[in-house]
């Protein structure tokens, strides 16, 4: 169960995050780049003992370029789509060696990280598998809503409108012309024990979430929001800039499904979608027709969000109300 | 340069390709892609906060004894993300002496 | 003491597995293979095995996860064929190039379409140029045997790769054979568990799978190039050292009624035991001919081969497996490299049979060695014949 999981959990302030670093400076992501920022927070706020699993992907190639590497704890990359696999099996490994007296009975944290091409394109099935079998881990989408490190091509995660190279904004097509893939969803579909997203911009929430996955025995999946200046456009100093805009516009919205009760972080006063919109190229030919298809979507989703934590979760809703009078 | 570093005979290069010494990109200073231009903290509006810490995507802040944060120009990259993000406005993205 | 039991081949794998102690089988059914994870999983469900039994969504991840689990120092097996094999196939590539010594079974069946459940070498035969050392079983003791053995030359430190122990889908995975079984106690000694070089541990950080730059990639393939090469020392250390503690003798290639043979085929699994048959039946006759088996076929063991054939006029060699547009089938392809230049060298007439699981038959190698020796008679200009092909 989630709460004896998390009995000892105590919530991250400013002044008590970890000042620990498993992954470190000299890794070669773009300046400004928000992936490697989230990537950062997560694995700050899981810490020590842990052994990372990477998908390839930006966040591999930047961190260990050879005979260099940014990862200050055990870490092994395989391959693009496998990172659940490869955690699957570091996991059970783990589990047996210990259960055999092999190695010294310690908790060690398991975490994924891939991107979302393989996430929620290349690498879906053995994620499906890999939460539906119920190992314990961490799997961390690190999205950055395109396939960056192959140079910015389309991936089911890319949203609606947005500008790729394999998306282009042409005379007939206006970039993207599918709606971005709910992950989150699809992972909650799998009954596992702990779903999140997160943006680096609400890093207290970030690192929080993080740490909760961690802890809780089973599959964990948090999405993160990540932002990239080279593939979206936009400004080097941005990058928390867009992460929170993403969340005020409610384009992103900030939630957790803890054994399958939902709980949204409000934002009942949220602002215009085109505010965001217009802080990145991708975006730049985007009509204000397309813009009014998106804001009345993402309304309806937050609402639908909301009616999921009223389904799921009656006594937060009502814990609010009460709050609110 | 790791390119360099990576020229070394096969019998020398760890089982498999693997890299032995954990976090050892440090060695790589990225502090070279800054294109000129750097931040600089004025303790006087700083509140402690620690954001530009947290925000940082290259770790060039680091925590100090009185609270405040050192800045590393081996690693800052110049991104200006503290200093757009700093609540007190205590940072700004000065131009740097050749 | 070693019991001589009939057991169903799949099963004796199973069986050689849960002796050599596995840590982690991650497992994914497909014809003819099945037979094995079922009953390791059996073992572990009742309690007989202390493994970890990962029940993957596909190959693909079966690989992976074997790959993760061999990374933390677990000894780690699973089993595959045809198409699972092929979908494996990116990440056999990377399990002997990170070094990673997983042990798996591979019981060969073709490659669609059409789809065929049937034997043939076209599985394995892709794996090639993966880096994985490749013994092939032609009989369930040898499946049996190889099994056990794979385990401690994988895990060797000298050696560090994956082993693939190859043996026929259905005519000789689902054959029940007399199998001499080992006692826990017997095994133990000879296989004592396996002791990682390198493994993901906190308490000593390191990176796997790192990116490779032109700078260093042909030093890391040429260390796995030069640990596939210096395996087979190992190789014979292990098969040395389980024939003295065991009493059965395995070779990297085995010759049959060689002796002033004119005429050798090549052969490779268990067809071989067929093979001998016909050979018995020709030497009945007072032809002389003889049969040499490939056993090691990755790392190829090139001076053991040059020497079994040495003499011979002429060499059959007996392919399952197609290279179209090419010279003929890959052990005909390593045959005729392993002569190219050789001041005497036989003829070499070769054969691609028995794909799909078309039967070879007593008859078919007698037909073979017959047409060997007519077209090396007239040196018969040809790359391959492909054998029993209908034409109306
Ligand atoms: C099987 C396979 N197909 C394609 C690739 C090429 N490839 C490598 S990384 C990548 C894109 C990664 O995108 P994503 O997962 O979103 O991570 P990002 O780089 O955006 O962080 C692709 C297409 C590959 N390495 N392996
Ligand atoms: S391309 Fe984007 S995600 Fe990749 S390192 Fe650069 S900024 Fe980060
Ligand atoms: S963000 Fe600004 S106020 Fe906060 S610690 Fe940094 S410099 Fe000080
Ligand atoms: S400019 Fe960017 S890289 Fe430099 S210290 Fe500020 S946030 Fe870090
Ligand atoms: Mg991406």
């Amino acid at each position: 169960m989630i709460a004896d999981d998390l009995k000892d959990f105590k919530k991250f302030t400013p002044k008590t995050l970890p000042r620990e670093e498993p992954f470190v400076s000299g890794h070669r992501a773009c300046q400004g780049c928000g992936e490697v920022l989230a990537l950062r927070q997560v694995a700050k706020a899981i810490g020590t003992p842990m052994i990372a699993v990477s998908a390839t992907g930006c966040m591999e190639i930047i961190s260990s370029p050879f005979p260099q590497t940014a990862w200050a704890v055990p870490w092994i990359h395989v391959a693009f789509e496998n990172a659940a696999a490869v955690a699957s099996g570091v996991e059970s490994g783990l589990k047996i060696l210990v259960d055999k007296g092999r190695i010294p009975r310690k908790e060690i944290k398991v975490v994924a990280f891939a991107g979302d091409g393989g996430t929620a394109d290349i690498g879906l099935q053995a994620l499906s598998g890999a939460m539906e079998r119920g190992h314990n881990f961490v799997y961390v989408c690190l999205d950055n809503e395109a396939y960056m490190n192959t140079g910015i091509q389309r991936s089911s995660s890319t949203p609606y409108g947005a500008m790729t190279t394999t998306s282009p904004a042409g005379k007939v097509t206006p970039g993207q012309t599918t709606w971005k893939k709910n992950l989150p969803a699809i992972m909650a579909a799998h009954n596992i024990p702990y779903v999140a997203t997160a943006s680096p911009a609400y890093y207290l929430d970030l690192m929080n979430k993080a740490k909760k996955a961690s802890l809780i025995k089973g599959p964990a999946y948090l999405h993160i929001y990540s932002s990239c200046p080279t593939g979206w456009r936009h400004g080097a100093d941005l990058a928390i800039t867009v992460s929170r805009l993403v969340v005020e516009t409610n384009i992103f919205p900030l939630y957790e499904i803890e054994e399958g009760r939902y709980t949204v972080r409000k934002n009942n006063q949220p602002k215009p979608v085109v505010d965001y919109f217009k802080t990145q190229r991708r975006f730049a030919h985007m009509t204000p027709d397309m813009l009014q298809t998106i804001q009345e979507r993402v309304d309806r989703d937050y609402q639908r969000l909301l009616q999921m934590e009223g389904l799921t979760n009656p006594a937060v809703v009502k814990e609010e109300r009460k709050v609110a009078e | 340069m790791a390119k360099v570093e990576a020229m070394m005979p096969w019998k020398d290069v760890p089982l498999g390709g693997t890299i032995l010494e954990p976090g050892n990109a440090r060695k790589f200073k990225t502090g070279d892609w800054r294109s000129k231009i750097r931040p600089v903290t004025d303790k006087e509006k700083c509140i402690k906060c620690g954001m530009c810490w947290i925000f940082c995507p290259d770790m060039a802040y680091t925590h100090r004894e009185d609270g405040y944060f050192d800045w590393n120009g081996d690693y800052c990259k110049g991104c200006g993300i503290c200093a757009k993000e700093c609540p007190k406005d205590a940072i700004t993205m000065v131009a740097e002496e050749e | 003491m070693a019991k001589r039991v009939g057991m169903e081949v799949s099963i004796s794998i199973s069986e050689a597995v849960k002796l050599a102690n596995v840590d982690v089988i991650s497992a994914y059914p497909i014809t003819p293979q099945t037979h094995i994870v079922e009953h390791l999983s059996e073992f572990v469900s009742d309690g007989e095995l202390h493994s970890a039994f990962v029940p993957v969504e596909s190959e693909h991840s079966a690989m992976s996860a074997a790959l993760g689990a061999s990374a933390v120092g677990a000894r780690t097996f699973t089993a595959t064929s045809s198409q699972g094999l092929a979908l494996m196939h990116e990440i056999m590539y990377l399990a002997a190039s990170m070094r990673l010594p997983v042990v798996m079974s591979v019981v060969n069946r073709a490659l669609s379409s059409p789809i065929n459940i049937w034997n043939d070498l076209s599985d394995i035969m892709a794996e090639r140029d993966s880096g994985w050392i490749q013994v092939f079983a032609i009989n369930g003791q040898e499946a049996y045997d190889l099994t056990l053995q794979a385990f401690k030359i994988a895990e060797d430190p000298r050696v560090l790769l994956p082993v693939a122990v190859n043996l026929d889908g259905f005519i000789l995975s689902h054959v029940i054979e007399p199998i001499e079984l080992f006692e826990q106690k017997e095994v133990d000694p000879f296989l004592p568990p396996y002791q990682p070089v390198l493994r993901l541990d906190p308490e000593k950080p390191v990176s796997m799978g790192a990116f490779g730059s032109p700078e260093v990639f042909i030093e890391v393939k040429k260390q796995v190039e030069e640990a596939l090469i210096g395996s087979q020392k190992v190789v014979a250390e292990v098969w040395k050292d389980f024939g003295q503690r065991y009493g059965r003798v395995y070779k990297p290639v085995e010759s049959y009624q060689t002796k002033g043979a004119e005429t050798i085929l090549i052969t490779m699994g268990s067809i071989t035991e067929t093979a001998m048959m016909a050979i018995d039946a020709l030497r009945e006759k007072g032809r002389q001919v003889g049969l040499v088996h490939i056993r090691l076929w990755r790392p190829f063991p090139f001076k053991e081969f040059l020497q079994a054939i040495k003499g011979a006029k002429t060499v059959a060699v007996l392919d399952r497996a197609l290279s179209p547009g090419g010279v003929g089938g890959p052990v005909g392809l390593e045959v005729k490299s392993a002569l190219f230049g050789k001041e005497e060298r036989p003829y070499v007439a070769e054969f691609v049979a028995g794909l799909g699981g078309r039967d070879l038959t007593v008859e078919t190698f007698i037909e073979v060695l017959d047409k060997a020796e007519k077209y090396s008679q007239k040196q018969k200009d040809f790359q391959y014949e492909l054998i029993g092909v209908r034409e109306k």
